[in-house]
């Protein structure tokens, strides 16, 4: 096939729409007659509800109901995400909030005032009183005290938490050269500029509509039908546009069920929007985690042991153990591996998957624990990962569907001018900033979820593609409609991606930077399919010139079927249409074909890759470290836009910047509550402090996937800390293990 | 947010009118503070009474030589007015370190000195607060304290100010002008901002009715240096975890006026007298502006996680003093 549009650096084709305002975000759809929902908060973080005061609530005016667990309508259990299952429910715990007495978390919503105005509603919950019966036992508020507590758990996501090969201890010890160190990192918030909203109302006692800020529509409609004893197709969910995401809207936090049922309550539309201080407690971030790295090498650099286990928390509601040790399992070789997670249970909100959870965190320690062991090697880093190249994924023993870390390396040092860098640490100062550079893989899985798609061809000429995919700013209608372009053969603008809705044809979550390969790959196999549908009308007519034609001697162009090795030769869909006397025709495809998906996916282990080098400032007195240039190169396949997978990498950067230096939630341990719930006190990453970002990708294709392609969502988040921690210790001489790297840490 | 009425004031004496009428009532400058802590439910006026109309914008040459900053001129203009520039570097640099270009220019000078603090618990009702609710508790002295002062604090409350501007206008001794039902007065920079003490409700010492009408700023001697130092955990809007506002002026290498002061450490901008004293007429060198610092920060209670703040305080005390020396060394 000839690549006309994938590739092409294309302005987003809802561009226009969003820097005008006409993209319309959830909280932005006009719906009649609606009402406002306002949140009440916990303040303990374990205990008992034993009285609500909401006489002054209720008697505020414009006030239509107040909620709580003693009048709210009964809800059926949801199951929690479980990401074994073919279609999981986007619930992120098991609990109901408001179905109970019981307080899991400081800031677990406890009551629901529903006001004709948002002003009303926030003044009516600002006069609820709730008294309490502290828990006997102490809430569990910090992952470090629990550590006693700390278990192996089942799983994690969907694999073994353990993995031992050799005996990784004993190939430590006998290591000629070895470090061993703790690596820590802070627990994390979301914080998306579009806040989680969601609207909800109700038509007849089984009819529910809900337009929400998820980045996974049917998993959204799966929790509620179970919620409220629907049929699934009596849920409709609505997801237009997502004002960004990152992992937090995979999951539908207790606001959204609320909404619906405070929508049944009151008989009419009902919206929350959850404030900026909200997000902090009634939608999950980031655990903390505590890594131990380990690792044994020969002289020439070898390693012979690698350990790597740790703890990271979930809360007493849910079960997910940040996969931190994942990129472990996969990036470099050694005889001997010990690999294991354990998990405490804090009594805080339910964590979750925030932008390359698992690698994100993970990159962190083993990435600086690599830096630690080139310099106990004297040897320079990216010479010690050239040495450690497996031949084969080190702990699965099959061969990578594609990987090129080395040319990442190799690109990215040119770039760079890595080899001129002495690796002396403090050895470059002005004034009085210290000038050190660092270097770190990245490393990210390239996995596929499943998706539908259906394509349906006017006899104008133009193609309207349907999935219920989500748009979270990443650049999906964009980038495929420049896929299905090139399959059908069409130019880009007649292509229309219509997604976001529950009406369209299934697709699984937009996470883990899975959509464009499986959304590529049913936009490919449905493109087919109607493809061979036109070839077969065609062949019926012996007038026809594609009347003896084989699919295979076929080429899609200039918007028709044309011999590959004769380009006047073919028919234009418009003229196969016309003689069936047919407006349009319409394909439908799921991805990925089951049995072929499988073999694919035991054979081969499926990764990207990335080299990250940067150059930071350190103040020598006081501390501050500023990030002063950047240079990334990615493997993750064929690029389907240049322009949109720039983006991604520039913010994934930038988020790997602000985890490695600003970002941080502050926990009090008396209470659970979040001192820093505000993006005044939360620092997230700003302009001037994010140097001039420079990113490449190899652009290799893999020979495994649909178009070649891997996602490149998260990548570029693996291994900035670690870069930038790696840098630090070049400038100052002094190792931080402790994210993120503020001044009091340098002094 | 609970419901308020709205008054546009035209003139001073409707202002003060309204809010004398009305002890709920609260002036409105930019906004940019009070408007957030009302969301927050922190602050509940049932009126507010907005002066962007008053007279106040002005920024001029006073007959001393002084400059005058009109109380309703907008941060970001105050900051790159030609007179500011020109001769409160130390003030430009400051302003300019401040929040974010959108916020200043909405941000008055007046409102910029009232703006209350940035500790976590006063802005969460839910928890106690001696400055929120006195009598209520301090969540702040056991708790997360990252961001609280080490200097000037008390049981009720070790809360910072968190303004910029404020700490280069205690080191050039500003006086703030004020009008009151009772015609106008005089605070001097110093007087202005309050210790905790009993009374963390109390920022300052300004009456609730009274209005601030402008802030002066008497000369500098033009051998005078000065800067502003702001040490942070993000490049830009963020608040100060320390910060010096300094003023230095050498005879050969001898210190013949020094004013220093603090950001970042106290409930008021911290003048540093006892540091400004020990180096009147010492030579300016790195051990003297050590020790200097070392005597200022004597006094310092460190929390349980400001204790970074003592020692990053004096570093910064002396690359302010040191950067300033070598200047005019230099020139
Ligand atoms: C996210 C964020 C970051 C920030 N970062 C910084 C920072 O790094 N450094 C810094 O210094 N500041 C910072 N600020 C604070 C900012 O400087 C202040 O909000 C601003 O200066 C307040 O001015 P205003 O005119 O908007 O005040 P308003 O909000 O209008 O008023 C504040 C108070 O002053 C009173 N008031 C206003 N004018 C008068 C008057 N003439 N007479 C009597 N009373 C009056 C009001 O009644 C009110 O109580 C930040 C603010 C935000 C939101
Ligand atoms: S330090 Fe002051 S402002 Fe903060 S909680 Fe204590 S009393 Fe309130």
């Amino acid at each position: 096939m000839r690549t006309k549009e994938v590739g092409r650096p294309l302005d987003r084709v809802d561009g226009r729409l969003k820097v005008t305002g006409q993209a319309r975000y959830t909280a932005e759809f006009p719906v009649e007659q609606v009402a406002y929902g306002v949140l009440v908060r916990s303040t303990i973080a374990r205990g008992r509800i034993l009285a609500y005061g909401t006489k002054a609530a209720e008697q505020t005016p414009g006030v239509l109901a107040v909620l709580t667990h003693e009048n709210a309508p009964k809800r059926h259990p949801t199951k929690e995400f479980d990401p074994s299952d073919k279609e999981p429910s986007a619930s992120p715990t098991t609990i109901l909030v408001l179905n109970t007495d019981e307080v899991s978390w400081h800031g677990q919503p406890l009551v629901v005032v529903i006001a004709e105005t948002l002003d009303q509603a926030e003044e009516a919950a600002s006069l609820v009183r709730i008294t309490y019966a502290p828990a006997e036992e102490l809430a569990k508020l910090s992952m470090l005290d629990q550590k006693t507590e700390a278990f192996v758990p089942k799983k994690v996501l969907n694999e073994k938490p353990e993995v031992t090969q050799g005996n990784a201890e004993e190939a430590l010890a006998a290591a000629p050269v070895k470090i061993d160190h703790t690596y820590t990192t802070p627990p994390y918030n979301h914080n998306p500029i579009e806040a989680h909203n969601t609207l909800a109302y109700w038509e007849g006692d089984d009819q529910l509509t809900v337009y929400d800020s998820t980045q996974y529509i049917f998993g959204v409609r799966k929790m509620l039908s179970e919620m409220f004893a629907l049929k699934e197709e009596n849920v409709r969910v609505v997801s237009a546009f997502v004002g960004g995401a990152f992992g937090s809207k995979g999951r539908a936090w207790p606001h959204v069920g609320l909404t619906a049922m405070a929508a049944k309550v009151v008989g009419r539309p009902v919206k929350i929007d959850l404030p900026r201080k909200d997000m902090f407690y009634m939608v999950g971030g980031r655990t903390p985690s505590e890594q131990r790295v380990a690792l044994g090498a020969d002289a020439e650099g070898k390693l012979q042991a690698v350990v790597h286990t740790g703890l990271t928390a979930s809360s007493t509601s849910n079960t997910f153990a940040e996969h931190f040790s994942f990129v472990t399992r996969h990036l470099y070789a050694s005889p001997n591996f010990l690999i294991q997670q354990k998990l405490v249970r804090l009594d805080m909100v339910p964590n979750t998957f925030m932008r390359a959870p698992g690698e994100g965190i993970g990159t962190f320690a083993l990435e600086s624990a690599m830096d630690e062991l080139a310099y106990a090697l004297n040897m320079d880093p990216i010479e010690l990962r050239l040495r450690n190249e497996p031949e084969k994924d080190p702990t699965m023993h099959v061969p990578f569907s594609s990987r090129h870390l080395k040319e990442c390396f190799a690109l990215g040092a040119e770039k760079f001018g890595w080899h001129q860098r002495n690796p002396q640490p403090r050895g470059r100062r002005e004034g009085p900033w210290l000038i050190g550079q660092g270097t770190a893989s990245a490393f990210y899985p390239a996995n596929k979820r499943s998706a539908e798609v259906k394509v349906k061809l006017s006899i104008d000429g133009t193609a309207l593609l349907q999935s219920a995919t989500h748009e979270m700013g990443t650049g999906t209608a964009t980038v495929q409609a420049q896929n299905a372009a090139d399959q059908l053969g069409l130019s880009v603008e007649k292509v229309r991606f219509e997604y976001g809705d529950s009406l369209l044809p299934k697709a699984n979550g937009s996470y883990g930077s899975t959509t464009t390969i499986t959304v590529g790959g049913a936009v490919e196999l449905a493109c087919e399919d109607l493809k061979r549908q036109l070839l077969r009308l065609a062949v019926k007519h012996p007038s026809s010139v594609l009347h003896e034609a084989n699919y295979d001697d076929l080429e899609a162009r200039d918007n028709g079927l044309f011999y590959k090795d004769n380009p006047t030769r073919g028919e234009t869909y418009a003229v196969i249409l016309a003689r069936e006397g047919k407006e349009n025709l319409e394909a439908q495809a799921s991805f990925p074909p089951f049995l072929k998906e499988k073999l694919e996916e035991m054979a081969y282990s499926f990764q990207s890759f990335g080299a990250q080098f940067c150059e930071v400032r350190v103040h020598e007195e006081t501390g501050e470290v500023l990030v002063s240039r950047w240079v990334g190169v990615y493997d993750c396949g064929t690029i389907l836009n240049d322009k949109t997978a720039r983006s991604q990498f520039l913010g994934s950067v930038t988020m790997g910047i602000g985890m490695a230096l600003w970002e941080e939630t502050h926990w009090d341990l008396r209470d659970g509550r979040i001192p820093n719930a505000s993006l005044s006190e939360y620092h997230v990453p700003v302009a001037a402090g994010l140097p001039r970002i420079e990113v490449y990708s190899l652009g290799i294709p893999d020979p495994h996937t649909p178009l070649g392609a891997h996602g490149a969502g998260e990548i570029a988040v693996t291994g900035a800390a670690a870069a930038i921690a790696n840098a630090v210790y070049h400038a100052t001489g002094k190792r931080i293990r402790d994210l993120p790297i503020t001044p009091d840490k340098l002094l | 947010m609970r419901a308020f009425t709205y008054t546009q004031a035209t003139d001073a004496s409707a202002a003060l009118h309204a809010a004398l009428q009305n002890p709920e009532a609260k002036y409105i400058g930019g906004g940019t503070n009070l408007v957030d802590l009302m969301r927050e439910e922190v602050e509940r006026p049932n009126e507010v009474i907005d002066i962007n109309a008053l007279p106040f914008s002005q920024i001029e040459v006073l007959p001393d030589g002084g400059v005058r900053l009109g109380a309703l001129a907008r941060n970001s203009h105050t900051a790159n007015h030609p007179l500011v520039r020109q001769r409160y570097p130390v003030l430009a640099q400051a302003m300019l370190s401040a929040a974010s270009p959108q916020l200043r220019n909405l941000a008055t000078n007046a409102g910029n000195l009232l703006q209350r603090t940035r500790c976590y618990y006063f802005y969460d009702t839910t928890a106690p607060c001696n400055k929120r609710q006195p009598g209520s508790g301090c969540a702040a002295i056991h708790g997360v304290n990252r961001i609280h002062a080490i200097l000037g604090t008390s049981e009720q409350c070790i809360a910072t100010h968190p303004s910029d501007m404020a700490v280069a206008l205690a080191a050039l001794e500003a006086v703030v002008q004020v009008q009151g039902a009772n015609g106008t007065r005089r605070i001097a920079m110093e007087e202005f901002h309050r210790l905790p003490g009993d009374h963390p409700e109390q920022d300052t010492t300004l009456g609730r009715d009274e209005l601030i009408t402008s802030i002066d700023l008497p000369a500098l001697p033009s051998t005078a240096n000065s800067l502003y130092f702001k040490v942070r955990e993000r490049p830009s809007f963020a608040f100060a975890l320390v910060s010096v506002a300094a003023v230095l002026e050498l005879e050969g290498e001898q210190i013949k006026n020094v004013r220093l002061a603090l950001g970042g450490v106290a409930h008021k901008p911290w003048r540093a007298r006892t540091a400004e004293e020990a180096l009147l007429g010492k030579p300016a060198t790195a051990e003297n502006f050590r020790q200097a610092a070392e005597a200022e920060l004597q006094t310092a209670i460190a929390y349980e996680h400001n204790a970074f703040k003592i020692e990053l305080a004096k570093r910064t005390i002396v690359r302010a003093l040191l950067t300033l020396a070598e200047r005019q060394l230099l020139a």
